[in-house]
């Protein structure tokens, strides 16, 4: 029933790299900007007798969990667990994939949120595709340990959304690290952000420039793709020359163009906060007019009114339950936007774009069901799941590596002391390549960033 | 004349989305597990009686009389309604549309007098979906709107308690309190430093024991300086908007020596002057999962605050995410909160009774008891859980309509093909 969202196949091809190397050097550089990430030791462990929400769209009771060399080995009801794994009693408790947040300025508009930290949006120009929110991302932001303590182990960081390109974004593993390269998820693609509506529009039309109107948006989406079809052409013709022995001066490398070729060539991934039914289905046609793909609409508070097309698309959608009215394109916002959207065939994911939100998706996600519930759509809960593990990772490109409990993926595991649908649910244990990263039986071991160290901080 | 028939084509309509409306105040809902806080408390099988829009009877052992309508809950639970604490519904329609806000003023001619029961607006279309959320009164209070970096008015103005039934008047009581707001962004426009903060604030209330004159350098109006006198004289409470623990304590200490009665409001480092605050009895209004360092007022913001306190002894309310279109998100804060140690009855409690009782109404609302307005709500499973939802909810004795524009939207598109 649930058509998913494309998944990158060959991801790993631009992982951590800029997309176009450079041809005249005459011996490899190393890869700059590489994820520099090693998954924590791990020792092997099993969950036993828990109910698991497999991310796959099954719900085992009593079941089984081995994890070995931070790899899921199985999952089932009758798996023999080896004498030398770590036996952990799941009785009365749940199991889920880790949490997948597929919206997020974590480390880009860090806390404190004070000037000298605000570094997620590069708004004083609405074209910015050359900035990478990896550049910006600080390790020790206090909220991605509060994150964890919500069962997020991956999450797409995006740049904020004053510009029509807004810049990459960067997909990360959430480990306590010291540099954001110690963090970034290995071979995950990279990806555009794009933003429609009032914020592009309102942040330059009110000094004066151009975008002011919506219309003003699209026309500057369309010059600059214009401008990278023509890039990637100049590329193309030189690599076709080299390739043939001709000789051939490389063309100068632009950022930006970099990007937006990138996009064009379908190896990186556009994520467009777009808002109203009306806009979004404009850049569809955008996409249609550059022949290139929109992997998923962020916020997309009217998806609901959309959802046949966005289905046909095969275009995700990253949204909330319960924020709506905070300005105009938000006011038609609706609890069951999710459930609408899941019923008909779209890709859903709950998203936060927010530092509370972030430690409660499953909480989100629960007001989401009970609307869907509400207006007759009665959608099972090992089917919502996804909305906050297997369809933010597809939005991010890593479904084939995460976002579902299956053998031969990572372990990315969280065990939960209730139902995860439950306010009282706590992600008692959360497991990233099958190290115990996050453990509240232990709470010396929860890690406190650099920040806080030396202050009056409570827990949790 | 087309517009004579506008009342009578939207009274058809009103009934006609409410097929099962209770029109009479006098009922009774019966097989109801009630949940409250009081002395009624818990009753797995319980009858609720309602005569003219009040709670005439409800418990265990509550004969109905014959011929009085019986609501059967169905052994479903039943709570008072939600009492939601700092709002600004019915001031606010959409957050960046300037002239749908009213919760603040620009005004250099009043600050303390702002009164937001002039602002409230019962056509807003938040009020059904903060309705939805089984909310049925809440207080009002006003904001500050910073746009003139010159104008140092430390007060917000005054606060007011609103009834979410339908109808033309949702003013509940006004003049319930006055808002300040201290530390970080209170001291912005009180001399840029806590340092200066205090000590004008002192000079302030010094100020008010002599007759109003124009030329006061505190730039007060008359009816600020009257509005003030109730506040000085410990008639009105002082709302005050703090977080950081040192701020709390001068704020108690002010409070003492002026013999203030203040409501302290955010208080996210108030699990770390707990005991001082209980000591004073001063209760506190907080959202308790309101645990980012979001500045340095609150480094020591955390999950725990809202069990801290209350462990201690301080009556505490919890709120929302905002204080307009995510009121309703205030039940499930309470669950969180129960998740990180809050006992289940103080949770419901700080969204029911205590917030009333905080706001000087509990002989009104707040809690299931013979004599108490009828604000009742039917849930379909625990009302603290996201994936419960109200069944029926009624304010004053009258049973409301189970629709907002948002559920109307959804009823537009949610099972249409395009």
């Amino acid at each position: 029933m649930l058509a998913g969202c494309a998944v990158s196949a060959n991801s790993s091809s631009v992982a951590g790299a800029a997309t176009l190397p450079e041809p005249t050097l005459s011996k490899p550089k190393p890869e700059a900007f590489a994820s520099t990430y090693r998954a924590a030791p791990a020792a092997d462990t099993a969950i036993v007798g828990a109910s698991i929400l497999t991310g796959t769209g099954a719900r085992i009771d009593g079941g089984t969990i081995l994890m070995t060399d931070g790899k899921i080995v199985a999952v089932g009801r009758d798996i023999e667990v080896p004498a030398s794994a770590r036996v952990i009693d799941g009785t009365g408790k749940w199991v889920t994939p880790g949490i997948i947040d597929s919206h997020s300025h974590l480390g880009v508009f860090p806390a404190p949120g004070v000037d000298g930290h605000a570094d997620g949006n590069e708004n004083i120009d609405p074209y910015t595709a050359h900035v990478w929110a990896e550049h910006s991302v600080w390790p020790q932001d206090p909220v991605f340990t509060k994150a964890r303590a919500g069962g997020v182990t991956s999450l797409l960081v995006l740049p904020g959304s004053a510009n029509l390109f807004g810049g990459r974004g960067v997909t990360l593993k959430n480990v306590p690290a010291v540099t954001v390269a110690q963090m970034k998820f290995p071979g995950a693609p990279y990806t555009l952000k794009m933003a429609c509506g009032e914020n592009p529009k309102g942040r330059y039309g009110s000094r004066g420039r151009a975008p002011a109107t919506r219309m003003g948006n699209v026309a500057g989406f369309r010059r600059s793709w214009i401008d990278a079809v023509e890039y990637a052409r100049k590329w193309e013709s030189y690599e076709r020359k080299r390739a043939k022995g001709e000789a051939a001066e490389a063309p100068k490398r632009d950022l930006a163009m970099e990007t937006l070729s990138g996009v064009l060539k379908g190896e990186i991934l556009v994520q467009n906060h777009c808002y109203r039914a009306d806009e979004m289905a404009v850049m569809l046609d955008v996409g249609r007019e550059f022949d290139y793909r929109t992997t998923a609409f962020h916020h997309a508070v009217e998806g609901y009114k959309i959802a046949d097309l966005l289905a046909a698309e095969a275009t995700c959608v990253a949204t909330w339950a319960t924020r709506w009215g905070f300005k105009m394109e938000a006011f038609d916002a609706i609890e069951e936007n999710a459930a609408i959207l899941a019923s008909r065939g779209v890709c859903v994911a709950i998203h936060s774009d927010e530092q509370r939100l972030i430690q409660r998706l499953n909480v989100e996600t629960s007001v989401a069901l009970a609307a869907g519930r509400r207006a007759g759509i009665d959608i099972p809960q090992e089917e919502a799941i996804k909305w906050i593990t297997l369809n933010p990772a597809r939005i991010m490109g890593v479904a084939d590596q995460t976002g579902s409990l299956e053998p031969g993926k990572m372990a990315d595991v969280v065990l939960w002391s209730r139902n995860p649908f439950s306010v009282y649910a706590i992600a008692e244990k959360v497991f990233i390549d099958g190290a115990l990263i996050h453990d509240t039986s232990n709470p010396g071991s929860i890690y406190r960033s650099d920040f806080e160290l030396g202050q009056s901080v409570g827990e949790e | 004349m087309k517009f004579a028939y506008l009342p009578l084509v939207l009274a058809g309509l009103a009934s006609l989305a409410r097929p099962n409306a209770v029109e009479a105040q006098t009922f009774a809902i019966t097989n109801a597990h009630i949940l409250s806080p009081g002395p009624v408390g818990e009753v797995e099988r319980g009858t609720i009686l309602v005569r003219d829009g009040k709670i005439s009877s409800a418990g265990a052992n509550v004969a109905v009389p014959v011929g009085v309508m019986i609501v059967d809950a169905k052994g479903n639970i039943v709570t008072p309604g939600l009492f939601a604490v700092n709002t600004a519904l019915g001031l606010v329609e959409v957050s960046s549309v300037d002239g749908t806000l009213d919760a603040r003023t620009r005004s250099t001619r009043i600050s303390a007098a702002f009164d937001v029961r002039y602002g409230l607006n019962p056509a807003s279309t938040l009020l059904p979906v903060a309705r939805l959320g089984g909310i049925t009164r809440a207080v009002v209070m006003p904001d500050y709107d910073d746009s003139n970096k010159e104008r140092e008015a430390p007060f917000a103005g005054k606060a007011a308690l609103i009834s979410l039934g339908q109808g033309p008047n949702i003013l509940f009581k006004a003049d319930v309190g006055m808002v300040l707001e201290l530390g970080e962004d209170g001291a912005a426009r009180l001399g840029g430093s806590r340092a200066s903060e205090f000590v004008l604030l002192r000079e302030l209330f010094a100020s008010l024991k002599k007759p109003w004159n124009s030329d006061s350098n505190w730039g007060l109006s008359e009816v600020d300086h009257q509005v003030l006198a109730s506040v000085a004289s410990g008639r009105m409470p002082l709302i005050v908007i703090v977080h950081r623990a040192s701020d709390i304590r001068q704020v108690l200490g002010f409070a003492r020596e002026l013999g203030l009665k203040v409501i302290l409001s955010g208080a996210e480092e108030g699990w770390q002057v707990a005991d001082e605050i209980a000591m004073m009895k001063v209760p506190v209004l907080l959202n308790p999962t309101s645990n980012i360092p979001s500045n340095f007022d609150q480094i020591g913001a955390s999950l725990r605050n809202a069990a801290i306190l209350k462990a201690a002894g301080v009556d505490i309310a919890i709120s929302g995410n905002d204080g307009g279109h995510r009121v309703r998100d205030m039940r499930y804060n309470a669950g969180l909160a129960v998740s990180r140690g809050l006992p289940q009855s103080a949770a419901l409690e700080a969204i029911t009774l205590a917030p009333a009782r905080i706001f000087g109404v509990s002989n009104l609302v707040g809690s299931i008891e013979s004599g108490k307005l009828a604000d009742l709500v039917i849930w379909d499973g625990d009302p603290l859980e996201a994936l419960s939802e109200p069944i029926a909810i009624y304010i004053d004795g009258k049973q409301q309509p189970m629709e907002s524009r948002a559920t109307q939207l959804g009823k537009r598109y949610g099972n249409r093909q395009e």
